[in-house]
């Protein structure tokens, strides 16, 4: 008796394409600016990609002590701010009052929040135990007047401008 | 959706190989998956695996690596020392589970 067999389907993890390499520049320190390079840096690494995140300008927010649990987000400028139900945009004349930049800060992080996404600090961890690299630009540390102990503890380094080129040599790069 | 052919029995599959009917799969069958993949398991794995198998059943949705660690307490590092690279479909792959729809 003959039995024909055929080769089960295995999904292809491409577990030896393993040159590909992402590096995010994150140069924005509001709260809604903070996350699409922590999300897709976080998809990156689950697709076992070599991941970088260099923090530069007012992205340098996101990994100072002081400064990265309490991002704010502001309706200022942004015409995309709606009410919570509907298509009702909030009027830029309104954005600029007292209590707007708190109650929309509060407003972003309860959504966020609700899909079991991060904070920002708490983000970093998950970035940092995933095998992400984090890093610091030195004219930003300059400017701020900002050494190493001022910075969240996964970053690895403050690096210049050319180390970062040639760090990220080969790699894909997303400016946010 | 295709139909593949493991250890003698008809499983069915999504076009890139992930099971497809829940109860289609058993602890066997995973030991087959795993080795497919190259995955050598441990009780740490059993414990992954079952953890998202019963988050499955429960939310109706694979657990992402994030859930893994803020609901089922298997921490990220670890998630990696299991199922090196790319720790969440590989999980899924071998817990008979759909890849976790979730982005973070």
């Amino acid at each position: 008796m003959t039995t024909e067999t055929q080769a089960p389907l295995v999904p292809n993890f491409d577990d030896d394409d393993t040159d590909r390499k992402i590096a995010f520049i994150c140069s924005k320190g509001n709260l809604d600016m903070a996350y699409p390079a922590l999300v897709l840096a976080n998809a990156a690494l689950g697709e076992g990609i070599e991941t970088h995140l260099f923090f530069t300008f007012w992205g340098f927010d996101m990994i100072t002590k002081s400064r990265m649990h309490d991002l704010k987000f502001s309706p200022v400028g942004n015409t995309a701010m709606h009410m919570p139900v509907g298509d009702i945009r909030i009027p830029q004349a309104l954005a600029p009052l007292p209590g707007m930049q708190p109650m929309a800060t509060k407003m972003i992080k309860d959504q966020i929040a609700a899909l079991g996404v991060p904070e920002v600090p708490e983000f970093l961890d998950q970035i940092v135990a995933s095998g992400g690299h984090l890093w610091a630009c030195r004219m930003s540390a300059d400017m701020n007047k900002l050494v190493e102990e001022d910075l969240y503890d996964g970053v690895e380094a403050i690096i210049n401008a050319s180390d970062f080129i040639e760090m990220t040599d080969g790699a894909q790069l997303l400016f946010i | 959706m295709p139909v593949t052919t493991i250890n003698g029995r008809e499983i069915h599959v999504d076009d890139e190989g992930f099971l497809t009917e829940f109860d289609e799969w058993d602890e066997d069958l995973a030991k087959i998956l795993a080795a497919n993949i190259s995955v050598d398991l441990t009780d740490e794995h059993w414990t992954a695996i079952k953890l998202a198998r019963e988050d499955y059943q429960a939310q109706g949705e694979t657990p992402t690596i994030r859930r893994m660690a803020s609901v089922g307490g298997v921490d990220t590092k670890k998630m990696f020392q299991l199922f090196p690279k790319k720790p969440a479909k590989k999980m899924s792959y071998i817990a008979g589970v759909p890849k976790p729809h979730g982005c973070v």
